[in-house]
Order: structure tokens, then C-alpha cells, then sequence
């Protein structure tokens, strides 16, 4: 017992105290800035992996970007990253970044569905569903978790049983293996219900975009409540993202 | 047997120089080669070639870190049947699995020919995953339990059938697939080097550095690029931090599952020290954007050195001491002692690799068998245990920290990073008609990825393996005559991947 509380003491406090202003390292590549400089831009449209970047004006989507950094690198004075890791929305026009824009990004209330600002306004259960993706935002996930961040302390927790849960999560780019679970756990999740698109593959398949292996009709069925880029989001960029639905 | 074509880890050779051998003297020469206890099958699949599969077989002398080539040919007109090697080698089962499930090769006394991923281009197209075969005993006193594909957690999704008598696990068949998303094919579908990196780093996010490392290697291989010195050693520093984030990592898990909760909370924190280093360095927590072809975006520095020291002092001080104390309780003892045993023998049957290996008293690791960046310069000696349960995976992994540790301390003793490593290529030609391979050794184990390149140097062909390929077998035999509660920690103690084995 001494042992232990000796092991605490010399541990610290580890968690963070505000998820919403807490400070990540400056190299984390977050929310993008387009400066106003003059560029090849065709190049830059060429080489990003994912097509996230279109000319006229110069704009990236943050569905598609999976932060890779190579704009920035190779054309340092028209692109850079800053650290701030806000980056989720649920209106997808927002999650696309201009040329000259400065401002964070933004959710919007009016959008969302009023039986749901009603009923998950002080905790959130959720379900996740892992189809396709590479363990990468599943990892995060669960850091959201951990003593470090804490999510449990605002009432999010994720849940074994769809039966149980507020929504769902769905992490990677939806393989065609994985499609139909998905929309069994989807059905069995009672209503009203949130549908969330977190990381960058289940958002809009990021590499793995072109993939026939994938099967994405489902969300063409569905609407989606909440994006959370990143590749994988960050814990801090998941937890502010999902306080957006609760007080 | 002094005529085999050997390579060294990364390094190519012209396709047309593999010798290539009558089915028959394939099939002895791999039973003999086999029958030597420091030789491992590193990879075994067919490559289709216009009308005929050249079927190429790798495998690891891990006595004099030669990689041994083997080559046999299925014509045209030739039947589509071969005898199966596994019944005599185990530990091909999953490979034969493999290009029977891709090619719809059949391989004749094999016992088990069931599908592997149900991938995309699979040559069954009819069958579907939710057929699939399992393993039944028809007994009115055995019952199953199936669970999955989605698990209670976050975690990935897979298929367990358990055949119980009561609560005693007979059998466990682990049935694999729905993260397959089709990467080999996107590999050559997709033409920018870029893409194919970022490939390589997805293909199981936890083991970023260990993908994109054995990835860049291989084209490096192949456009005859030599990195520098400090590069290759900022490369194995990358590798090393990743195995010890995930080690402490699933240190953590291990203790929620015995419900330790001290141990749980302060092993994930100490994680987050050393994947938020990873991040300062490179911008990710999970080491992606780190590894490029022929260079690094961000060169590790001088300050970084300072500040990774630091981060290193106070996680050793505080791994030290919570291991010390956590590691002795008897609640964590008696839990994880003896239990999902699996012997030496059966190790070197189902040809595992990595932990699983080490934990079982073989060693293999390629870090030191078949070196690769740094690791000519800074050697590790692998940590083996010999008891194969889940106490020796538990342990392994605490070892395992340590010797990586100790790894970097004193490679920083040695080098400085005043001037920065190379910039990375952006476009690459290279050579035609050759096939590389690169060995790689992540934190699960060793990792293969293999090229082959066309007359014009395109990429015709492009092969991955993650160890979980031989190792997934290890955790359906430690489930053997346990009860089914045992379930949870022994998974926990593989950590197995479902994406790097889906592909
Ligand atoms: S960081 Fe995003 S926008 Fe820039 S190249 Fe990479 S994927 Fe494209």
C-alpha cells in the first residue's frame, strides 16, 4: 500500500484539467492555414496523396486530408499547420479550408436535430464500429479514455451493446467484409440516434478512397451528425467534438 | 545444398536469376531446409505472371542472416494442384491457405484449406464471409460460443468459435477478414511514391514505423539509394520508441483485465509520454509522416536528443518502480502464471514469430538475425523467455522496454545530430525485373514486405506480411483446455493484429 501511494505521489497528476484549451506540441499538424502567396498550383494539387487539395481558390477538405504534411514541406509559405486540433464539425462545408482563412473551425447548433439537443444534452453512450480501418483511430479512441484525458468525467463512455448506445461511431473506410455489421449495429441502435464519421478513412476512405474492397452505400442512407478528421484524430479533437452534443 | 540462391535482407535480385525448381525437388528441398531449428518460412505465395504462377518461397537462415530463395513454376496447361507441404511443415499452412483462397490452387492433403481474408479478388467469388467453414464436433455434450465480428470494445473486428465442454475451451477457431480493404492492390494501383508510403503506414496503424520502414526499404532497394549512416540510426530510434509506447501500452491493458486499476491507469500514462515525444518529432502520436523513401521531412536534432533524454529519465524511474511492485503482486501472478501456455515445439511448428517466439523460448528476431538500419551499427541482443504462458508475454514485454532503452542511452552516448539526415525523394526510378525484400522487426515481429518490378520498372507485384500471419495460430492453441474466461487476458497478451492480417 505504501508502495503504491508512494508510485501515485511520485506519478503526478496526469490529467488534463480544460480539454478545450489544453496545448499540444507545435509540431502537430491541425487545423490548416493558406497563406495568400503565389504558387505553382497545379503542383500543389499534384501532390497530395488524397486529392484533398483543389486550385481556384486554393482550398483543403479536411474529409479528405489525412495530414500527411507534404503541402506544407514542400511549399512552406503557402501552407501551414498549426496546432490547434479543434477540427470536427457536423456541417461538412465547414471542414473545408480557404485561402486567407484564420478562424477555427466551426459547429453549428442550428443544425442539429432537436430531439437530440434534448435528450443526450449530459451524457453520451456510444458504440464504435471498427470497419476497415488500421487500428489507428480505434488507439486514439481509446487514449480518449485514459487517465490522461478523461473522457469518462463528462459522461461519454462507449458501450459493448448498439442496444445500449445513444449512436454510432464508425471508424475506418467501411470494407465491403464489414458492411453489412455495420448497419445490423446501426438498426439495432434505438432511435433517436447520432451517426458519427471519425478519422479521416471513415469519413471519405482516405487512401483507401478507390478501393473496391470497400463498400460505402450505407451513408448514403444515413446522416451524419459529427466529423472527426484526422488520420487518426487526435484524443483532444474527439473529445471536444463530442462535448459539442452536451453541456 | 551450397547451391541455394541467397539474398541479404534488402537487397534485390534479377527475377530471372531465381532458380527455379521441379514442384518435387521444390517440396524436398523445403523439408530439408526446414528440418534445421535456425531456419524459419519467412513468406511463401504465387505471383501471377500472364498465364503461369511463379510460386516463390523465402526462407530466414537466422544463423548467418542469409535469406534462402526458392522458386517453382505452374505452367498454363499444367493441372491446378499441387501436394500440400503442410502436413509435413506446419507452419506453411496459412501460405498454401493463401494462394488456394487467391488462385483457387488446390493443395492436395492439406488439412485444413479454408479461407484466409475473403480479399476482394478472391478466385471463389461465391463465397461469401459469412460462410465460412468452421471446425465443428458433432457431440450432444459440447456446445459453441460464437462471438463477433464486432466485439464488446473499441477494438477491431474478428470472429471467435469456441467448441466448449462447459466451461473448458476444446477448440478455438479464429476466423479473420473484415478489415480487408485491398492494399496490396492498391499498391500498385495507386502510381505517386507518396501514396504507396501512406499505404505503408496504414496498413496497421500501431506499427506505423515497422510498415513504412520495411516499405521504404524496399523501394530504397530497388532505386538503389543508400541512406545515410545517421538516418538508418533515426530510423531504428523511431522503430524502438514505437515498441516501447505499445509494450507499455498493452502493460496497461494486461493490468485492467486483472483489474489493477493503479497499474492500468499509470502504464496508459507513461504511454502518452513517449508517443507525445513521437509526436513532437514528426507531428503524429503513432509515428505516421516519420518514415519516407530516402529521407526524413523532419531530421531528428540535437534538441530533440535533450528533450527524448529527459522524457526517457522520468519514464524509466516511473516504469521501474510501478513494474517492480505491479509484476510481484500475487493477484497479477497467479492470474497470468501458467495459464495459455505454449511449448517450444509447438512454436516452432506453427513457425510463430517475434514476442511469440521469444516468449517461448525461440529466437527470433531480425533486429539481430538479419540486420537493418541501425541495428548494424548498434546491435541488440534479444530478450527469450522459456515458458510460453501469459506471465511470459507479460514479461516479455517489460524486458523488452528495458533493452530498448538501454539501446538508445547508449547509441545517444555515441552520435550527434548536429546536421540534419537527408530530405526524402520525392519520385524514384526503379530497377526492371527485379525482386526486393526487406525485413523489418516491429514490436509484434517480424514484418515482410517484397517488390517485384516489371521490364520498365513499374511495380508489377508487391507482397506484405505482418507477423500476425504466423501468429494468430499461437493464440487459437494457448485457448486450449482453458476455460473461456481465460479468453480476454490471453488475447490481450498477443495483441494480435486484424488489419495487418486483412491487408
Ligand atoms: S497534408 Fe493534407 S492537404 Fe497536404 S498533402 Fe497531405 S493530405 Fe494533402
Amino acid at each position: 500500500m505504501l508502495e503504491e501511494i508512494k508510485i501515485m505521489i511520485h506519478n503526478g497528476k496526469q490529467f488534463i484539467p480544460d480539454v478545450r484549451t489544453s496545448k499540444v506540441s507545435e509540431t502537430f499538424r491541425g487545423r490548416p492555414v493558406i497563406t495568400n502567396a503565389v504558387v505553382d498550383e497545379q503542383k500543389l494539387v499534384e501532390l497530395c496523396p488524397t486529392s484533398a487539395i483543389s486550385s481556384h481558390p486554393l482550398s483543403i477538405d479536411l474529409k479528405k486530408c489525412i495530414f500527411c504534411g507534404e503541402c506544407a514541406f514542400r511549399f512552406p509559405e503557402k501552407i501551414k499547420f498549426t496546432n490547434d486540433y479543434k477540427l470536427s464539425s457536423n456541417n461538412p462545408d465547414n471542414l473545408i479550408i480557404k485561402e486567407g482563412q484564420t478562424g477555427p473551425i466551426m459547429f453549428d447548433p442550428s443544425i442539429v436535430r432537436n430531439e437530440i439537443k434534448k435528450i443526450f444534452k449530459s451524457s453520451l453512450k456510444l458504440r464504435q464500429v471498427c470497419a476497415g480501418g488500421d487500428n489507428s483511430a480505434e488507439y486514439e479512441l481509446n487514449a480518449s479514455g485514459n487517465a490522461n484525458f478523461d473522457m469518462g468525467r463528462f459522461g461519454i463512455e462507449f458501450v459493448a451493446s448498439p442496444r445500449h448506445a445513444d449512436g454510432i461511431l464508425v471508424t475506418g473506410p467501411i470494407s465491403e467484409n464489414m458492411a453489412e455489421a455495420l448497419e445490423i449495429a446501426y438498426k439495432a441502435t434505438p432511435e433517436p440516434k447520432l451517426f458519427i464519421l471519425c478519422g479521416v478513412d471513415a469519413i471519405s476512405g482516405g487512401i483507401f478512397a478507390d478501393s473496391k474492397a470497400l463498400n460505402r452505400n450505407f451513408l448514403k442512407k444515413v446522416k451524419v451528425d459529427l466529423y472527426i478528421p484526422g488520420n487518426p484524430p487526435h484524443p483532444l479533437n474527439i473529445i471536444n467534438g463530442l462535448l459539442n452534443f452536451i453541456n | 545444398m551450397n547451391n541455394l540462391c541467397k539474398i541479404k535482407n534488402n537487397n534485390s535480385i534479377s527475377l530471372n536469376s531465381i532458380p527455379v525448381y521441379k514442384y518435387s525437388d521444390f517440396f524436398s528441398k523445403v523439408v530439408d531446409l526446414m528440418g534445421d531449428d535456425n531456419k524459419h518460412i519467412v513468406n511463401y505465395f504465387a505471383i501471377p505472371d500472364k498465364n503461369i504462377f511463379r510460386f516463390i518461397a523465402l526462407i530466414a537462415d537466422d544463423s548467418n542472416s542469409d535469406i534462402i530463395i526458392l522458386s517453382h513454376i505452374l505452367e498454363e496447361n499444367d493441372k491446378k494442384e499441387l501436394a500440400a507441404l503442410t502436413p509435413k511443415i506446419n507452419a506453411l499452412h496459412i501460405f498454401e491457405r493463401e494462394i488456394f483462397e487467391n488462385y483457387g490452387i488446390n493443395f492436395i492433403g492439406h488439412p485444413w484449406l479454408k479461407p484466409v481474408r475473403f480479399p476482394k479478388n478472391r478466385y471463389n467469388k461465391e463465397l461469401q464471409i459469412n460462410d465460412y467453414p468452421f471446425y465443428k464436433i458433432n457431440s450432444s455434450e459440447l456446445h459453441e460460443v460464437g462471438v463477433g465480428p464486432i466485439h464488446a470494445g473499441i477494438i477491431e473486428p474478428g470472429h471467435f468459435r469456441f467448441i466448449c465442454n462447459g466451461e473448458d475451451v476444446l477448440h478455438l477457431e479464429i476466423q479473420l477478414g473484415w478489415q480487408h480493404r485491398g492494399i496490396e492492390k492498391l499498391m500498385l494501383e495507386k502510381k505517386q511514391l507518396l501514396q504507396r508510403t501512406i499505404l505503408s503506414e496504414s496498413i496497421a496503424g500501431d506499427t506505423s514505423v515497422g510498415h513504412s520502414l520495411a516499405f521504404a526499404q524496399v523501394m530504397e532497394t530497388l532505386a538503389q539509394i543508400e541512406v545515410s549512416e545517421q538516418l538508418k540510426i533515426e530510423r531504428s530510434l523511431a522503430l524502438e520508441l514505437e515498441r516501447i509506447a505499445i509494450h507499455v501500452g498493452d502493460i496497461s491493458a494486461l493490468c485492467t483485465d486483472v483489474a489493477y486499476n493503479l497499474g492500468a491507469n499509470i502504464f496508459g500514462i507513461l504511454r502518452t509520454g513517449i508517443i507525445n515525444f513521437t509526436q513532437s518529432w514528426c507531428g503524429n502520436r503513432l509515428g505516421k509522416s516519420m518514415i519516407r523513401v530516402g529521407g526524413i521531412n523532419l531530421p531528428f536534432t540535437e534538441k530533440l536528443k535533450i528533450s527524448l533524454l529527459d522524457t526517457i529519465a522520468k519514464f524509466e524511474f516511473q516504469f521501474l518502480e510501478l513494474a517492480h511492485h505491479t509484476y510481484r503482486l500475487p493477484s497479477v501472478e497467479n492470474r497470468f502464471d501458467n495459464i495459455g501456455t505454449v511449448s517450444e515445439n509447438q512454436i516452432r511448428k506453427i513457425g510463430a514469430v517475434g514476442m511469440a517466439a521469444r516468449m517461448a523460448n525461440v529466437k527470433r528476431d531480425i533486429r539481430q538475425s538479419h540486420p537493418f538500419a541501425g541495428f548494424f551499427k548498434y546491435p541488440i541482443e534479444p530478450v527469450v523467455l522459456p515458458k510460453g504462458d501469459v506471465f511470459s508475454r507479460f514479461l516479455l514485454r517489460r524486458k523488452e522496454i528495458k533493452s530498448s532503452i538501454a539501446w538508445i542511452k547508449n547509441m545517444f552516448e555515441k552520435e550527434n545530430f548536429d546536421t540534419p539526415s537527408e530530405k526524402p525523394k520525392t519520385s524514384i526510378s526503379l530497377m526492371p525485373q527485379m525482386f526486393a525484400v526487406s525485413l523489418t522487426e516491429g514490436w509484434r515481429g517480424e514484418i515482410c514486405h517484397c517488390a517485384v518490378t516489371d521490364q520498365n520498372g513499374e511495380i508489377c507485384f508487391y507482397k506484405i506480411k505482418d507477423p500476425s500471419m504466423h501468429n494468430w495460430k499461437a493464440l487459437e492453441l494457448s485457448l486450449r483446455n482453458l476455460e473461456i474466461s481465460d479468453f480476454p487476458i490471453n488475447n490481450k497478451s498477443y495483441n494480435l493484429s486484424y488489419c495487418g492480417f486483412d491487408l
